[in-house]
């Protein structure tokens, strides 16, 4: 039961992009298509989920044991960005056309917030090995929630009679406010 | 054990783990590219414009690399392009690089062709050809000289000379045929190189009412057509027209027109192809 609030906390209540406001990059970036959205979303829940199982390793084997808090940020990055370059190798052989979609954003997983953030948030909570990974499908799934949600109005949106000054960027990133406002209401859920 | 060494060596454990896992996934999921491809697709312009047909320049050149596009296939490179991409597939040189080039068919500015009226109206020739069917010029076939096509040119090789005519800066021109479809008036054709001789106007009134409303315009007279060797000039509707397939630039045409209508432009010098074995 406590594994299903942790997932839930990390999907809905403090849901990554929409109520702490990281990874806000590939939220505006990625999401005018909920093809590309989901695609996006899927990388970086895969990428959530390896970097969980490496950083819980590395943060209770290597980094605990031996006294090095220090070195948390710049090896957990080097974790990452292994990662990403799998995702992308892989994607790019199984799926050229969302390689090609995806473009630029996803190298940038990278440098995604969101990524390192919650395995920051993850060793900050004193998880375990189960929970951390459930936490960080929790983030990804959230991550891709609040994209394809984005994405879905996005897409709507080309038909709306947008107001000339707002279109575009403008207009979306009121919604991504609205959005952000209507997420809060999940807080005290869990 | 000093802290410094501890880091240091569990830093470099866990990225040379890391490492070795993408050594590994790179090999097994190594995407095979075409390294002709990789080459021509350097060389060229890199604008992903489209023009040659292919959708973007990676396309044309693994099209290119494939034998499927012709070396020349990239009209914004031209020949600078074509010679490069030839030698990386080892075909020499190129013939038939004729580079395309805009020719904009009308003569009558501001000096030679009368205006009804003046247009105030918005700078755009689409406009007052769809309002007013650019009655404002007294000649109906001739440039309305609003500078649409010169807005049309993504390379900047258009302007509007003083006259009102836009003038093609050939060395810019790529031929990419935006400021063809531009001209409400379809006075703008693409003539390949090294073709020199144009008949500027596209008028079909008869030669008296020509004559009326314009300096310079074709009045049917039919000397030239007389004149070429090579019958490459034919009169059809009030109208000469060249077929720059035939047409062998011997510019007795030109002499002979009483409206110099007709005008040799000098072209740029053109590659031979030729295959290498």
């Amino acid at each position: 039961m406590e594994l299903f609030f942790i997932f839930i906390g990390a999907v809905l209540v403090n849901n990554f992009v929409l109520v702490r406001f990281l990874g806000l990059c590939p939220f505006m970036g990625v999401s005018k298509q909920t093809e590309t959205a989901l695609g996006m979303g899927a990388a970086t829940t895969f990428v959530m989920v390896v970097t969980a199982a490496i950083t819980w390793l590395l943060q209770w084997f290597v980094l605990e044991p031996f006294n090095l808090p220090f070195l948390q940020t710049p090896i957990f990055i080097l974790v990452i960005a292994a990662m990403v370059q799998l995702v992308e190798m892989f994607l790019r052989k199984t799926s050229p056309n969302l390689y090609r979609a995806l473009g630029i954003f996803l190298p940038l997983i990278t440098t995604n917030c969101a990524v390192l953030g919650f395995s920051l948030i993850a060793v900050q909570s004193a998880y375990s090995f189960i929970q951390s990974l459930i936490f960080g499908l929790g983030a990804g799934v959230g991550f891709t929630l609040a994209l394809v949600l984005m994405a879905g109005i996005r897409e709507e949106l080309k038909f709306a009679d947008v107001p000339k000054p707002l279109a575009g960027t403008g207009i979306a990133f009121i919604i991504a406010g609205l959005l952000s406002l209507a997420f809060s209401g999940f807080a005290g859920l869990v | 054990m000093s802290t410094t060494l501890v880091s240091l060596i569990s830093m470099g454990m866990v990225g040379s783990v890391l490492a070795a896992g993408l050594v590994y996934a790179s090999k097994k999921f190594a995407v095979e590219t075409d390294p002709t491809a990789d080459e021509i697709e350097e060389v060229l312009p890199g604008a992903n414009c489209g023009a040659c047909g292919y959708a973007g320049c990676r396309a044309f050149a693994e099209a290119a690399a494939d034998g499927k596009a012709p070396v020349d296939g990239c009209p914004v490179g031209g020949v600078t392009v074509a010679k490069l991409v030839a030698q990386i597939l080892g075909v020499e040189a190129v013939e038939g690089t004729h580079r395309k080039v805009a020719q904009v068919l009308c003569k009558g500015g501001r000096a030679e062709a009368k205006l009804h009226a003046e247009w105030i109206g918005p700078r755009d020739c689409r406009v007052a050809q769809n309002t007013q069917n650019g009655s404002f010029k007294a000649c109906s076939y001739g440039c309305l000289g609003l500078g649409t096509c010169v807005a049309a040119c993504p390379f900047d090789a258009m302007y509007m000379d003083e006259n009102g005519l836009p003038v093609v800066i050939e060395e810019k021109c790529t031929g990419c045929g935006m400021c063809v479809r531009a001209c409400p008036r379809d006075i703008i054709v693409l003539a390949e190189e090294p073709q020199g001789v144009h008949i500027r106007c596209r008028s079909l009134a008869l030669g008296k009412d020509v004559r009326g409303v314009c300096s310079v315009g074709c009045i049917a007279c039919r000397r030239c057509e007389k004149e070429c060797p090579v019958n490459a000039i034919t009169v059809e509707d009030n109208l000469a027209r060249i077929d720059y397939d035939k047409c062998i630039n011997c510019r007795r045409c030109v002499a002979v027109c009483p409206m110099n209508t007709i005008e040799y432009q000098e072209g740029k010098p053109v590659l031979k192809k030729k295959r290498a074995s």
